[in-house]
């Protein structure tokens, strides 16, 4: 028996959060005395595949069918359901993305596995930790059956080097008409950015911008800090900001290292999509602002005076 | 044309959670439930599609849940479905709930199978992509637009950074969220009909769930904030970078 691993990539690399999944599922298949294994689908990051043994994995299963170089949810549900059998595994560990939600789902049913979702910690056993009311609270879950599908939010494990090298397995599966019923026309998807779920920085804007024209202060800051640009309900209500940038409730949730919110009031929807954030930096003119109660650090002040100040002092240190 | 919308009876955005019985139940005192948000968009597009096809679309709408849930289904009625089910049980985890959809849908030819991108209390986000998987279905999730011509369907995904369209033939299941259509304000009349609207409880099918929730917490309290002066943002740096170390 062994663990598998789905790695994803975007623009050509490894995503930092498939590694932090082969470092969860590392750590999983150590404590049960197996090895761990990856999957990838579609055409190799430039890097190639062999580099994630640095991370622990010994080898590495390459899906390479041409029909597959595009994502397609049921298509590679159906090849991982190969794969897993021919990997003979128990575990198969995800990291939540668009793409992984869906196809983790689907193969849950084809193998009969059981399947938890949103899972912020290693397992104790057969017990995960995951966050539900939006990052309000957590649950502890048991999970039985004899296979397990396990996806991981960002943060639910560092990204671990052990060294070495992964072997890498060529695989072509059967590949079922059907499943390719979906065609995907377009990808609309703003380029050279820092794509919000996986910033380690996150720098948001509210109302208290006053407008889209604002919006450049927020940018620079974001530009200083290597993060991603995100944004309150209202302001993407407003279309001053595309709907892929609201974080909350019902938008994005985040995680970052760092949550810089800047003219956001901090409404209990807004809160419930950053509560995970390990830092968050509140700039708001109403010293009771109800986000200065979630907030590590706060300044009390006009976000046009203060952020492009901030900004030259970030500058003076990275 | 017939249309299956199911939506998910959860505390309303503005709740406070918290847990009792020794953290392994959730606390539902003073909690006002609502139709789950994203299951709100759902509902108020397929309230469009028959509008738009004169009124002929038939829209059922299905909740897994006891009897407390009812008015949340009588709600989805007056919003403008035609009829209701309820499937009493309690939604255990993500595999039940998709079996009882499965098990109702199966053999009743629905040409779409909508429902939220997620509940907003468990948040598994997968019952769709499993209603899909049993019965042999394409699923699209998170769903922003749709549109349809005939038996064809175009739809627009949210993906990281973005966004990709997808065509695909009728029957197949769909998460919504928003901006694919506005939120409807049931009128009086949607009201009064609601009450007389047909509610059929069935007791749920055979079901083969494997996960069980043991216990609950919240997240730790944070200690507080420590004030900046708005002149002097060098400290905050200083802070960030050397005491919370995150640049």
């Amino acid at each position: 028996m062994s663990v598998l691993v789905y790695i994803e990539s975007a623009d050509g690399a490894v995503k930092k959060s498939s590694l932090e999944a082969v470092s969860y599922g590392v750590q999983v298949a150590k404590a049960q005395g197996q090895e761990a294994h990856g999957v990838f689908i579609g055409n190799a990051p430039a890097e190639g595949l062999a580099g994630l043994g640095k991370y622990g994995l010994s080898k590495v299963f390459h899906v390479n069918n041409a029909e597959l170089a595009t994502a397609n949810i049921q298509a590679y549900a159906s090849a991982l359901k190969e794969v897993v059998a021919k990997a003979g595994a128990n575990t198969v560990v995800f990291s939540k993305s668009s793409l992984t939600d869906p196809v983790a789902a689907r193969l849950s049913i084809k193998l009969g596995a059981s399947i938890v979702t949103n899972v912020t910690d290693l397992p104790a056993g057969n017990s995960f930790k995951r966050s539900i009311f939006t990052g309000k609270a957590f649950a502890q879950v048991e999970v039985s059956g004899a296979q397990k599908i396990v996806v991981i939010r960002k943060n639910a494990s560092e990204v671990i080097e052990t060294g070495g090298t992964a072997a890498v397995e060529t695989v072509s599966v059967s590949v079922n008409s059907a499943d390719l019923a979906v065609v995907q026309k377009e990808v609309q998807k703003a380029t050279g950015q820092v794509l919000l779920p996986e910033a380690e920085i996150v720098v948001s804007g509210g109302r208290g911008l006053k407008g889209p024209e604002n919006w450049g202060i927020i940018e620079d800051l974001a530009k200083t800090l290597g993060a991603a640009t995100g944004c309150s309900k209202p302001v993407s209500d407003a279309d001053w900001r595309p709907h892929h940038e609201h974080v909350g409730q019902t938008g994005v949730k985040v995680s970052p290292n760092l949550y810089i919110a800047v003219g956001i009031s901090g409404a209990i929807q807004h809160l419930a999509g950053v509560n995970s954030s390990k830092c968050i930096v509140v700039i708001n003119k109403d010293p009771e602002a109800p986000f200065f109660k979630a907030a590590d650090y706060g300044i009390v002040g006009d976000a046009f005076e203060v952020l492009p100040k901030l900004n030259e002092a970030f500058k003076k240190v990275l | 044309m017939k249309i299956l919308v199911c939506i998910s009876h959860v505390p309303d955005t503005t709740s406070k959670i918290s847990f009792i019985d020794n953290n392994t139940k959730f606390n539902v005192d003073g909690i006002t439930f609502v139709i789950g948000p994203y299951d709100e968009y759902a509902l108020s597009k397929a309230v469009d599609i028959k509008e738009a096809n004169g009124g002929t679309p038939q829209i059922t709408v299905l909740n897994v849940g006891g009897p407390e849930t009812d008015p949340t289904l009588r709600k989805a009625l007056a919003i403008g479905a035609d009829d209701a089910v309820r499937v009493n049980a309690f939604p255990k985890d993500p595999l039940f709930v998709a079996q009882q959809i499965a098990a109702y849908a199966k053999d009743k030819s629905f040409d779409l199978i909508l429902m939220g991108r997620e509940s907003i209390d468990y948040n598994g986000g997968i019952v769709h992509s499993l209603v899909g998987e049993l019965l042999g279905l394409p699923s699209v999730s998170p769903i922003m637009k749709l549109d349809l011509a005939g038996n064809k369907a175009t739809v627009a995904r949210e993906i990281e950074g973005g966004k990709e369209v997808l065509e695909l033939s009728l029957p197949f299941v769909a998460g919504c969220q928003e901006p694919i259509a506005e939120w409807k304000i049931p009128n009086m009349r949607g009201i009064m009909s609601s009450k007389s609207k047909p509610l059929q409880v069935l007791e749920p099918a055979a079901s083969s769930e494997n996960t069980t929730y043991k216990s609950f917490e919240l997240p730790p309290a944070k200690s507080g904030v420590k004030l900046i002066d708005a002149a002097n943002v060098e400290e905050l740096v200083n802070l960030l970078k050397n005491q919370a170390k995150v640049i």
